[in-house]
């Protein structure tokens, strides 16, 4: 049932991508979102899937694990592509049908901007699925932390997404644990109108409501039970650390998107 | 009659990603009309798993489940049905109340199952009788309950469908002892007066040792004994490599009989000892030994 759901779920191992420093991993992911966006041809965009590919192949991880990612997203591709045929006719004419004209420049342009979107898909799934929740907050909060001079409460932040990463899979289980109770009881969660539907989760969603409620309080009563006041004055026990594979990395990323660049400078653009 | 077969039935967890997990291997049995089974066996056995097959909430990786022989997946639409006929409590059921009354709260299987309402009124109060929820209760909110009224009310809730085939999943977890005691009693009599044909799945050994006609004993995923409560208690050995434990008393007697002292066959309920201890050296039994 909702097990299937692996977006944002970490998937422990050893590969050289999970020892990663945090740090650099949000960064080369965030460096890598932008930079899908840098190739104006071929090459350039064969550059960026091959670099995903490298960490893919680093990470260890069952490519179905990946592949796994753009199934929620078909409808969102589906939907670009119709558009950028629809409304891009410039070029050679395939087919001409008066109100719409489908020509290769729409077709290359639809595909081209669907590999970009499953580029930045699996790019950031490959990020979570080799964090751990904690040392990806952690190092959110590390790169976040010169935001304090402005006042930006970069602790509380990184605490309440840390807690809200936690909880994720706890609701998942839990939800599934009390649908399962819900139609062993008979609830009819899969066929009727919208809002037949829509009623039909409200026996999910109170008791669901009821024990977040719950767990927050329980939360809350542990934390103070161990002094948490705030992140003034808190230390860490693992102290976040660059080594040698860190830099490599982070120098590996600033060659791939300058050949992106130049390859936008030497070769004709595509799009 | 058999009322419940598996052929062959397998579940793995979370196929084809790092976390896959055979959770269940291979199990065959069948249950009888009307008799209680007692399913023991360590915490991740696979006894939640295994149950929740019987009704239809998982669907098996390979293998069947016949429901009075008939497979309960050949025409999944109806899968309703068969979960209005073998009816399950799971673990901590307190959590899944949700109405703004205990009794719609209770009605909500009864009603499910498109029955008239003075039909459902009537199995709503007969549920809520056999596990001892006071009639006023019945208007409260469910949130207000106390911890065993909730589980109770839960339980009525299906109780009130009246299933042929009642499965419970440790009903007793973390209740006290007379909480515990009344709800087993409760169990009884539930089965007395309708003739269903229960499986509790508990930890406790003393528990299923009181109620149960046949034991199940599930170890990582695998069928290792389906035999009478008095069988399976005999092999303390097997159940302690498998973690298990035998009730404290089948204990006592055991050690016994290891010092040589005949206390004639083995005991699984205190009561049963106590007979048997009085039958051997109360009074005038010749305490000859
Ligand atoms: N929804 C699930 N997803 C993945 N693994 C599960 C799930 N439910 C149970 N398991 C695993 O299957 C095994 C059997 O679990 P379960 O049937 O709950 O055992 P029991 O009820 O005997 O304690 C355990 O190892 C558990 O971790
Ligand atoms: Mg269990």
């Amino acid at each position: 049932m909702l097990n299937d759901i692996t977006m944002g779920q970490y998937f422990p191992g050893n590969s050289l991508l999970h020892r990663l420093d945090p740090r650099v991993k949000l960064l080369v992911t965030f460096v890598y979102i932008i930079a899908v966006f840098i190739p104006q041809n071929w090459t350039g965009l064969a550059v960026a899937v091959a670099f995903l590919l490298l960490c893919v192949a680093l990470s260890k991880l069952p490519v179905r694990l990946i592949t796994k990612t753009f199934k929620p997203i078909i409808p969102l591709i589906l939907l670009t592509s119709i558009l950028n045929v629809f409304y891009l006719d410039s070029g050679n004419v395939w087919w001409d049908a008066g109100f719409f004209k489908l020509t290769d420049h729409g077709v290359y342009t639809a595909i081209f901007i669907a590999i970009r979107i499953l580029c930045l898909i699996a790019g950031s799934s490959l990020l979570t699925y080799t964090t751990t929740p904690t040392a990806l907050t952690d190092g959110l909060e590390r790169l976040l932390n010169p935001l304090r001079a402005l006042h930006v409460p970069v602790h509380e932040l990184a605490m309440m997404m840390t807690i809200a990463l936690r909880f994720i899979p706890t609701l998942i289980e839990e939800t599934d644990k009390i649908m399962a109770a819900q139609k062993a009881r008979g609830a009819d969660m899969e066929s009727g109108g919208m809002m037949q539907r829509i009623r039909a989760f409200l026996p999910v969603l109170i008791p669901l409501f009821v024990s977040s409620f719950r767990r927050a309080y329980d939360l809350a009563t542990a934390m103070e039970c161990r002094c948490y006041r705030g992140g003034e004055g808190r230390t860490r026990m693992n102290r976040l650390q660059m080594h040698g594979r860190d830099v490599a990395t982070l120098l590996f990323t600033a060659v791939f998107v300058a050949a992106l660049i130049v390859l936008n400078i030497v070769l004709p653009s595509t799009l | 009659m058999t009322v419940l077969e598996t052929h062959n039935l397998t579940h793995v967890y979370a196929e084809g990603t790092p976390f896959e997990k055979t959770a269940l291997d291979d199990v065959s049995l069948s249950i009888e009309k009307g008799e209680l089974v007692g399913i023991i066996g360590h915490t991740g056995s696979g006894k939640s798993t295994f149950v929740q097959h019987l009704n239809g909430l998982l669907k098996p990786t390979s293998g069947k489940v016949l429901l009075d022989g008939e497979d309960i997946w050949k025409d999944p639409k109806q899968i309703r049905r068969v979960r209005f006929r073998v009816g399950m409590v799971f673990q901590y059921p307190e959590y899944q109340l949700f109405e703004e009354t205990v009794y719609k709260d209770i009605a909500f299987g009864a009603k499910n199952m498109g029955l008239s309402d003075e039909e459902v009124d009537a199995r709503v109060r007969r549920a809520a009788a056999f596990v001892g929820l006071k009639n006023e209760l019945l208007d409260n909110s469910p949130f207000d309950l106390s911890g065993g009224e909730k589980r109770r009310a839960a339980i009525a809730g299906v109780m009130a469908m009246e299933p042929e085939v009642l499965i419970l999943d440790e009903p007793t977890a973390g209740l006290d002892p007379k909480g515990r005691n009344n709800l087993l009693s409760q169990i009884e009599n539930y089965r007395k007066e309708n003739g269903t044909t229960i499986l509790l799945v508990s930890h406790s050994m003393e528990d299923v040792a009181r109620l149960a006609d046949r034991v199940l004993v599930m170890h990582k995923g695998q069928l290792k004994m389906l035999a009478p409560t008095d069988e399976v208690f005999s092999r303390a050995e097997e159940l302690e490599e498998m973690g298990l434990s035998v009730p404290a008393v089948t204990k006592v007697f055991m050690g016994l009989k290891n010092r040589g002292i005949n206390v004639g066959q083995n005991a699984y309920t205190v009561e049963s000892a106590v007979s048997a201890l009085v039958a051997r050296f109360g009074k005038g039994g010749g305490a000859d030994a």
